[in-house]
Formats: structure tokens, C-alpha cells, sequence
């Protein structure tokens, strides 16, 4: 019987390693003048270097340089005074030279951290990941295996290679093991992904587009029985493309490796890939051998070593940190820690942000896209940010509420119409014809009907009962059929019974 | 035989330049002498006659605009340099049918200079050998001795200088290649500092060590192509920034006055025949009557460069020559919808690759492999730095280090094609300088039993200039003593 979440949890310590990719948004590639669009035509954006003709030889982009430093610092590293580019030695159609050029014992930044936060029963904690190296090295091509039923290489009829991507810089930003999280791996491997994300966006470096591959994570996954001390054999997930995926994959192995070691049996090192549909894990290329990529120094690249003065720069000119962005906004906008944890969480705190900069109040934004909208996004299975509503528009929206143009529920309305695609708020409204009830002696009439209605509760509230008045306001309202300020009925009200 | 052919590239260009000569007819008679001796030197993997006559016609067209010093001279390339549309297959069968699409840095400043090319010529493949006889297309002869070989792997390149077929010819020099040729073929070659001439477009055996250079029959000739090929290339990274030094006016000046000239102990003695150390010996004797002072020197980490060498070159071969795997270009076998692409890569470089490229793949592989890196290729590295400092060691004493080309005079075809290592000593003098990256020349010391002797001269990173000093003094003693360039004394070519 396989065990449950909390059982796993309790009989075993999870240790985690994160390796993830970034594909850096520079103009051309990591060796070459190509472009590096997203979605050209196969094989448009190649030339002789990252085709990997005969004599062609490589050199180096230094605006990806720059960006890997700068994604070093922004992690706490240490820039290598001197590093180097190395060869990975291996055969695969969709790599034109047959071997990667990347770095092996000589990356250009080592030794950083990122503090990210996770909810816990005991509240927000921290948890310190520690960085052990950030390297550069040069995308693949891409192979299409046409035919087969798997869409794998095994079993297809023919392959189709795409070049364009070859060359593409990448960095990979690789963790020290991760232990100490207990039952929180999960949370803490989506919330370190997504930190780093949010900080690698913050730097313009990388479109960090998960779904289009341009930041892709390998999630390691190993376990050891609770308080023995060592570390379990890992696997390694790939093929992670969300975010929601990072946390599903790492507790789908915990619940896996837990399964096997119950039984006695052992786990296999080797990758694992990530099934969207299901959330399980299939098996990939063993690494119980490992495999001899014979690394040695790139003869044909000279060592980096960047300027100590240029570093410095490029220290003082990171942007703010998202961490002490969110800090700052939190006591800006006074809100409680669970709330900001949950804005964070929901991916919301720049769309408030961006809102709140629009003149709305902070926390009315902040209740629009943490309620309304949020609900409606979990339903449709999307980001916040691709719901299909701007700041802009929730900005309008809060500032019609604040001038007594729409009511809570009109808004509300409003708000789906947005979603629904049709239009900005003023032309939903004047669309569907949604107005305030504001006319005071209609409004008037309906509260003089209600409290005939109900002349006994009228009287309690007469002798100073204020919640009573509650069932006279909701009689207005359904008279009204919504459209009446609910705050302006309960002080006509409240005028009247006095 | 023509006169024209005879002629020097300056003397070449100069007739031109005076109109006393068309480009068209200087490359036509070279076109002519090819076709009338190849089929004996077998010098030319590829002759573009219809290129050739174009860049010649286009020359001629652009005469007044006198693209450099050697505009519309004709010169010979090595096949393991791209030239757009035209077959590169740098003696191999794995490249077989590959035109590369674009032109290597080497090529666009020949063009440029309207210089022009008649041809590919042939090597061992990927560069690997001493003697032009592991070409996939078959063995070049000496043409001071068809039965001898025209040294390796440049033999085409030198060969067609000897043979009368080009006045200019492009080499490249891993470990000796432009120099053995040179030496064994009586003419000219120099191996810039590493980083002097771009790599880009030069299909890669060993990334460290390989370097383009300048061949022709005379030392002035040498220069004027050296300052055409030579200068920093953005596409290559390990181009050196920085300007050319003035070869040419040092090859005109040819003083040695005042020069230090160290003779390298460990290159000279025991294992080089008697005619190569008179020669060498009489050499120095002329250098000192110059006016140069000749110190002995030592070098003692020369010893294990050999060693260092076929560890490095093969090591860096394994990784290079791995994109040969028929995906793109070039040969491929197996290619009938039954087999997997692993199965193609697998069988297309099993028939594409010779034996001798094959020995240098497995050992390169082996030396990489972990757990054996650090004793092989990490040792290697290690002897590579004492090397350049022996060479450090020895430039703070003299100018210029000289040693003879080569143990042997040209061996006979098929002499050492069983014994790899008795192959790999013939380049045992030239190596410690490849691994060094400092520049160097091999010139004609005269002849030994009729046949060519070398004389290396070896100067300091970018101090390219001090060859042509010290060659350009040489050269003019020893011409006057045989009444011209030691070429004039090639046999006639007996075609049967």
C-alpha cells in the first residue's frame, strides 16, 4: 500500500539538488552573430560556427559574460578572477561539434546563497539555498522525432533537426544539497525557483519563460530514513515546466523513492522525466555509470577574466532585490506578513504593485487580485499575470467603486466581463448598462417597502439593535437587484429608523 | 618548361605590376605545369582552372588598384582551409564532397590581396603524419626523388613549389608541418607565433598547436605572404592583437650583425644523419662570418616534448574531429532507413577515417578519459609550461635559437609507414616550438647525397621579424654560392 504524504514525511529526510537552466535574452547567441528569436523557422538563425562546420571557431558573447555576472551577484557569489570554458565530450545529433562548450572545474561565479520563504505551521520561516556554482555554456540544437508512438527517438520513423537554438547561451545555476526542509521540500524547491525567477527578471537577463524552455529546472530528489545522518540515492527530474510542476515532481518522487525503500528496494540513479498530464515521473537514462564527458579546457576560447573594476559596477548597479522589494512594499501598503506571503505566493505583488502605482488604493488592489480575480484565474488554471485583466483596468475599476459608480458586485461583474475579453471596464459597463442605483427617492421607496415588510425588525433596530438593520439592507438590495451602494442604503436607513 | 614558372613571387609580381606580364598568363603557365607533372607529384587534391582564370582575369581587370605586393600572383592552399564552393576535404574520405560555405580568414585575405588560388593540395589526413602518405587520396612524391616522400603533412604545399607548379603555397603547422615539408623539399616555410595568423576557416587537429604560414622558394617570397595572411581576426579568439611585425623589411635588411644565435643542444648530435649536421654546421659558419655570435644553449625539458606533444595534439584531435559524424556534411554510411543515427555516426567514421587518424582519436580519448586526465593530459600541460620557460630561459640569452629541421634527409615512400614512432621523430625538432607558440622557419641548408637539407631558425612570441634577419642573411650567402634558389637544382621532372 503506498504510503501517504505524511507518512513519507515522517519515516524520511528529503535532501534536494537544483540545477537550473536560464536561457539569457541577449540579442545573438553565446559564440556566433546569430540571432536568437524564439519560434524562427528551423534552421534560420545558424551559421558555419554554430553549425559546427569545419573550421569554424568560436567567440565569445560579452554581454552574456556580463549577464552571468551579474546573475552571480545578484546570488551572493564570488566572481572567478579567472575562469574558463571547457568541453563536454559527447554524441548527439542535435549538438553540431559533438561536445558542449561549457565550464567545468573553473565556473565564473562559485559559492552564493538565496534566502527564500516558505509558510510553515509555525509561521513564514526562511530557508538559506546555498549556491555552489553559476556557469555559462551553449544550448543544443533540437531533434523532432516524427513517427513512433512516443515521440521519442526510440521507435520514430525519422528525426528533424532545428539548429536555431544551438548556440543559444545558457547559464545554469546549480545548488548545494538542500537538507533541513523536512515536509516543506516541495514548497521550498517551487520557492526557490521561483525566487531565483523573479530575481533573474528582475535583472533582464532571461525572459525566464518556463513554458517556452527559456528557464528550465532539474529537480535531484533523494531520501534517508529520518535521523540517520546520510544522504539516499537521488534521481534526477527533468522536463519540469512550471512552477506548480517544481513542488508536484519533487513530492511525487519523495512519494515514489518512499515506495521503493518501503519495499526494500532500492532506488535507481538516473533521470526521471516529468509527466504534466499525470504529475508522475518516467524513466529516463541511467546515471548509475557515470558517464566520462573527458572535460578539458576549450583551446579555442581564451580565459575570462573580468575587470575587478567593472565588477564593482556591476555590483552597484544591480536592480533592488526582490526580496527587500517586497520587504519595502510590505510596510508601504501595511500589510500583514500571511497576506503578503499569499500575494507572493499568487504571483500578485507586481500586479498590486503596478495597480496601486495607478492610483488605486493598495489595499482594495490587493483584495481585487487576491480575491476575485485569483478565484477566477485558479479556475481557468492560469497565472494571475495571463488572466486577461491589467493593472490598468483593476485600477479603473477600484476608483468607479471609490466614487460610488459601481458597486462590490457590479464590480465584480465588470471584472469577469474584462476577463471574458470584452473590453476596458467603462466600455463593459456602458455595454451592458450597468449603473448604481443612486436615485435617493426610488432607493428611498424600496427601504420604506422593506421596513413595512418587516415593521418587527424595523423596531429592533429603532431601539438601537444595529445588526438587525442587516436583513432591511439585504430586502433593498434584492429589490434593487444589486445595483443600490449597499453603504448608502444602511445610512438611509438608519436616518429613517432614528 | 616556362621561364615564368622559374620565377620568384616577387619577381612574378613585379612583372605584373610593370605590365610586362598579365596575371592571366603567369597563372595559366602554372595551370599548364600542373597538369603536365601532377599525375607524377600528385601535389593537388583539387585544381580550380576556371576559378584560378577568373581570379587571374580579375586581377588583371584591377591592376591599377594593386591589392598588395603579390596582386595577381598564383599560390597553392593546403586542403584544410575553407574556400567557399570549393571541395575541402583535408585528405580524408570523411569529408569527401563537403564545399565549404564560406571562406576562411586566411582565404578572404589572399582574395583581398588579389592573390591568386589554384588549388587544394594534399596532406595527411586531418594533418596527421610526416609524409603526405596518410592522405585518403594517395601518396605526394618528392620532386627531388619521386620514390621519397615531400614530408608531412604540408607535402602537397611543398611539393608544388618544388615541382615548379606554384611560387607561393599556405600551410599549417601542428607540430612541423609547414617546416618538415620545407626542409625535405629544399624550400621555404615559416610557422608564425601562435595567434599571428587566424585559425578561423583552418579545419582544426589540434586548436593549441595549429598555426597557418607562408610557403614559397625564397625568403623574401615567405615575408610578402606572411604580411598578407598575417594580422588579429575578431573570429578568432585566440588572435593575437597586436600589429604585424615588419617581416618584409626584414627579410630586405638580412643583417645578422650584432645578433645572438643560440644553437639548441638538445637538438643537435646523436640521431641526426652526417649531411644534415655538415650542412648545419656550415650554416652557423656563414651566420658568424656575418657578423653573428653563436652561443650554445640549453634547453633540457626539449626532451619530453615528443611525449607532451602526442598527448595534446591527439587529446585535442579526439574532441575536434568528433563533429565528423555525418549529420551535416560529408560522407555517410549505413544511411537506408534500417539504422539508427548512432549506427550512421558509428559506421561512416569507421570507413571515413584512416588508420593513423583513427590511432590518434583512440589515444587522445584514452589520455581524456577520468581517472587517467591528470597523469596524461594534465602532465602533459605541465611539461608544455617547462618548455616555454626552457625557451624564456633561452631568449634571455640569445635573439634567435637554431637547431637543424630535421634528423633525415626525405625518406623513401613506404620507409616508415609501419612504425608510427620512427614517423613521429621526424618531427622532433619542431615540436618544442609548436607547444611554446613562438614563431619559426625552415630554410635550405643545402643538399646531402642530392638531397635537401633544412635549417630552423626559432624566434621569440611575435618577434616573427628576427627569421627573416637571420634566413634572409643565410639565404643570400648560400644563393650566391649555387648561383640562385637551391630549387634550380630540382631534377627535371621525368613524367611517364
Amino acid at each position: 500500500m503506498a504510503l501517504t504524504y505524511e507518512e513519507v514525511v515522517a519515516k524520511y529526510e528529503p535532501s534536494l539538488g537544483l540545477e537550473v537552466h536560464v536561457e539569457l535574452n541577449t540579442q545573438t547567441k553565446m559564440f556566433c552573430g546569430c540571432a536568437t528569436e524564439f519560434g524562427a523557422a528551423p534552421n534560420t538563425q545558424t551559421c558555419p560556427v554554430c553549425l559546427g562546420m569545419p573550421g569554424a571557431l568560436p567567440v565569445v558573447n560579452e554581454k552574456a559574460i556580463e549577464s552571468t555576472i551579474r546573475i552571480g551577484l545578484a546570488l551572493n557569489c564570488a566572481i572567478t578572477p579567472k575562469s574558463r570554458f571547457a568541453r563536454k565530450n559527447y554524441f548527439y545529433p542535435d549538438m553540431p561539434k559533438n561536445f558542449q562548450i561549457s565550464q567545468y572545474d573553473e565556473p565564473i561565479c562559485t559559492n552564493g546563497y538565496l534566502d527564500v520563504e516558505v509558510e510553515t505551521d509555525e509561521g513564514i520561516k526562511t530557508f538559506r539555498i546555498e549556491i555552489e556554482r553559476v556557469h555559462m555554456e551553449e544550448d543544443t540544437g533540437k531533434s523532432l522525432h516524427v513517427g513512433g508512438a512516443t515521440g521519442r527517438i526510440h521507435g520514430a520513423e525519422y528525426s528533424l533537426l532545428d539548429y536555431n537554438r544551438a548556440g543559444i547561451p545558457l547559464v545554469e545555476i546549480v545548488t548545494k544539497v538542500v537538507s533541513g526542509t523536512g515536509k516543506y521540500a516541495p514548497e521550498v524547491a517551487k520557492a526557490y525557483v521561483k525566487e531565483l525567477r523573479d530575481i533573474l527578471r528582475s535583472l533582464g537577463v532571461s525572459d525566464v519563460k518556463m513554458e517556452q524552455g527559456s528557464l528550465r529546472c532539474d529537480a535531484n530528489v533523494s531520501l534517508a530514513p529520518t535521523g540517520s545522518g546520510k544522504l539516499g540515492t537521488r534521481s534526477e527530474t527533468k522536463n519540469v515546466n512550471s512552477l506548480r510542476s517544481v513542488e508536484r515532481a519533487v513530492r511525487g518522487e519523495m512519494i515514489r523513492h518512499a515506495g521503493l525503500l518501503d519495499k526494500g528496494e532500492r532506488v535507481i540513479q538516473e533521470t526521471r522525466h516529468f509527466q504534466e498530464d499525470t504529475g508522475a515521473t518516467r524513466s529516463g537514462r541511467s546515471k548509475e555509470q557515470a558517464e566520462d564527458y573527458r572535460y578539458f579546457p576549450e583551446p579555442d576560447l581564451t580565459p575570462v577574466a573580468p575587470d575587478a573594476e567593472w565588477i564593482e559596477r556591476l555590483r552597484s548597479d544591480l536592480p533592488e532585490k526582490p526580496s527587500v522589494r517586497r520587504a519595502r512594499l510590505q510596510d508601504q501598503w501595511q500589510v500583514p506578513d500571511k497576506e503578503m506571503a499569499a500575494m507572493v505566493n499568487a504571483g500578485a505583488v507586481d500586479l498590486v504593485e503596478e495597480t496601486v502605482a495607478l492610483g488605486a488604493d493598495p489595499t482594495k488592489a490587493r483584495g481585487w487580485w487576491l480575491g476575485e480575480i485569483s478565484r477566477l484565474a485558479n479556475e481557468a488554471e492560469i497565472e494571475l499575470n495571463a488572466v486577461g485583466i491589467s493593472p490598468k483596468q483593476v485600477a479603473r475599476i477600484v476608483e468607479l467603486i471609490s466614487v460610488g459608480e459601481l458597486t462590490d458586485k457590479l464590480a465584480r461583474q465588470v471584472v469577469a466581463s474584462v476577463i471574458a475579453g470584452e473590453g476596458d471596464p467603462d466600455s463593459v459597463i456602458a455595454t451592458k448598462g450597468i449603473k448604481v442605483v443612486s436615485d435617493e427617492s426610488s432607493l428611498i421607496a424600496a427601504i420604506e417597502k422593506a421596513i413595512a415588510a418587516q415593521p418587527d425588525i424595523a423596531e429592533k433596530v429603532r431601539s438601537g439593535h444595529l445588526p438587525a438593520a442587516g436583513a432591511l439592507i439585504g430586502a433593498v438590495m434584492k429589490e434593487t437587484k444589486g445595483q443600490a451602494d449597499a453603504a448608502r442604503v444602511r445610512e438611509l436607513l438608519l436616518g429613517l429608523l432614528s | 618548361m616556362s621561364d615564368l614558372i622559374k620565377k620568384s613571387a616577387s619577381e612574378l609580381a613585379a612583372l605584373i605590376a610593370k605590365k610586362e606580364v598579365s596575371s592571366r598568363e603567369v597563372t595559366q603557365a602554372h595551370l599548364d605545369q600542373i597538369s603536365k607533372t601532377d599525375s607524377l607529384i600528385h601535389a593537388f587534391l583539387y585544381v580550380d582552372t576556371d576559378g584560378a582564370l577568373a581570379q587571374a582575369e580579375l586581377a588583371d581587370k584591377n591592376h591599377d588598384a594593386r591589392k598588395s605586393p603579390l596582386h595577381g600572383v598564383p599560390l597553392a592552399l593546403k586542403d584544410v582551409l575553407a574556400q567557399k564552393g570549393i571541395p575541402t576535404t583535408c585528405g580524408s574520405k570523411i569529408l569527401e564532397g563537403w564545399r565549404p560555405p564560406y571562406d576562411a580568414t586566411v582565404v578572404t585575405k589572399l582574395k583581398d590581396a588579389a592573390v591568386v588560388i589554384l588549388g587544394k593540395t594534399n596532406m595527411d589526413e586531418f594533418a596527421m603524419g610526416s609524409s603526405t602518405e596518410n592522405s585518403a587520396y594517395g601518396p605526394t612524391r618528392n620532386p627531388w626523388d619521386t620514390d621519397r616522400i615531400p614530408g608531412g603533412s604540408g607535402g602537397g604545399s611543398a611539393a608544388a613549389l618544388a615541382a615548379f607548379q606554384a611560387p607561393l603555397s599556405i600551410g599549417t603547422d601542428t607540430g612541423g608541418s609547414i617546416r618538415q615539408p620545407a626542409a625535405v623539399t629544399g624550400t621555404v616555410g615559416v610557422k608564425p607565433t601562435y595567434g599571428g595568423v587566424s585559425r578561423y576557416g583552418l579545419v582544426a587537429f589540434s586548436s593549441s598547436l595549429d598555426q597557418a604560414g607562408p610557403c614559397a622558394r625564397t625568403v623574401l617570397d615567405t615575408a610578402l605572404l606572411h604580411q598578407v595572411i598575417a594580422g588579429h581576426d575578431p573570429k578568432d579568439a585566440t588572435s593575437i592583437n597586436a600589429p604585424v611585425p615588419d617581416v618584409v623589411a626584414a627579410a630586405e635588411r638580412a643583417d645578422v650583425k650584432g645578433m645572438k644565435i643560440g644553437v639548441v643542444k638538445e637538438l643537435t648530435g646523436a640521431g641526426y644523419e652526417k649531411g644534415v649536421a655538415d650542412r648545419f654546421a656550415e650554416s652557423l659558419a656563414i651566420l658568424e662570418s656575418q657578423g653573428a655570435e653563436i652561443i650554445e644553449v640549453s634547453c633540457p625539458n626539449f626532451r619530453f616534448a615528443l611525449g607532451a606533444y602526442y598527448l595534446i595534439a591527439p587529446s585535442e584531435a579526439s574532441s575536434n574531429l568528433a563533429r565528423f559524424d555525418a549529420m551535416r556534411y560529408g560522407l555517410r554510411i549505413g544511411d537506408d532507413g534500417t539504422k539508427s543515427a548512432e549506427e550512421v555516426m558509428s559506421l561512416t567514421r569507421d570507413a571515413g577515417f584512416g588508420d593513423e587518424v583513427k590511432r590518434r582519436i583512440i589515444l587522445g580519448t584514452y589520455a581524456l578519459s577520468a581517472g587517467y586526465y591528470d597523469a596524461f593530459y594534465g602532465s602533459a600541460q605541465k611539461v608544455r609550461t617547462l618548455i616555454t620557460r626552457d625557451f624564456a630561459a633561452a631568449y634571455s640569452k640569445v635573439d634567435v635559437l637554431v637547431s637543424p629541421t630535421t634528423p633525415t634527409v626525405a625518406f623513401k615512400i613506404g620507409e616508415k609507414s609501419n612504425d608510427p614512432v620512427a614517423m613521429y621523430l621526424s618531427d622532433v625538432a619542431t615540436i618544442p616550438v609548436n607547444l611554446a607558440g613562438v614563431a619559426s622557419m625552415s630554410l635550405p641548408a643545402g643538399l646531402s647525397e642530392g638531397l635537401p637539407v633544412g635549417f630552423q631558425i626559432i624566434a621569440p612570441a611575435m618577434k616573427d621579424d628576427r627569421l627573416y634577419l637571420v634566413g634572409g642573411a643565410l639565404e643570400r650567402e648560400l644563393n650566391s654560392k649555387w648561383n640562385g634558389p637551391l630549387t634550380h637544382q630540382v631534377p627535371d621532372l621525368v613524367v611517364r
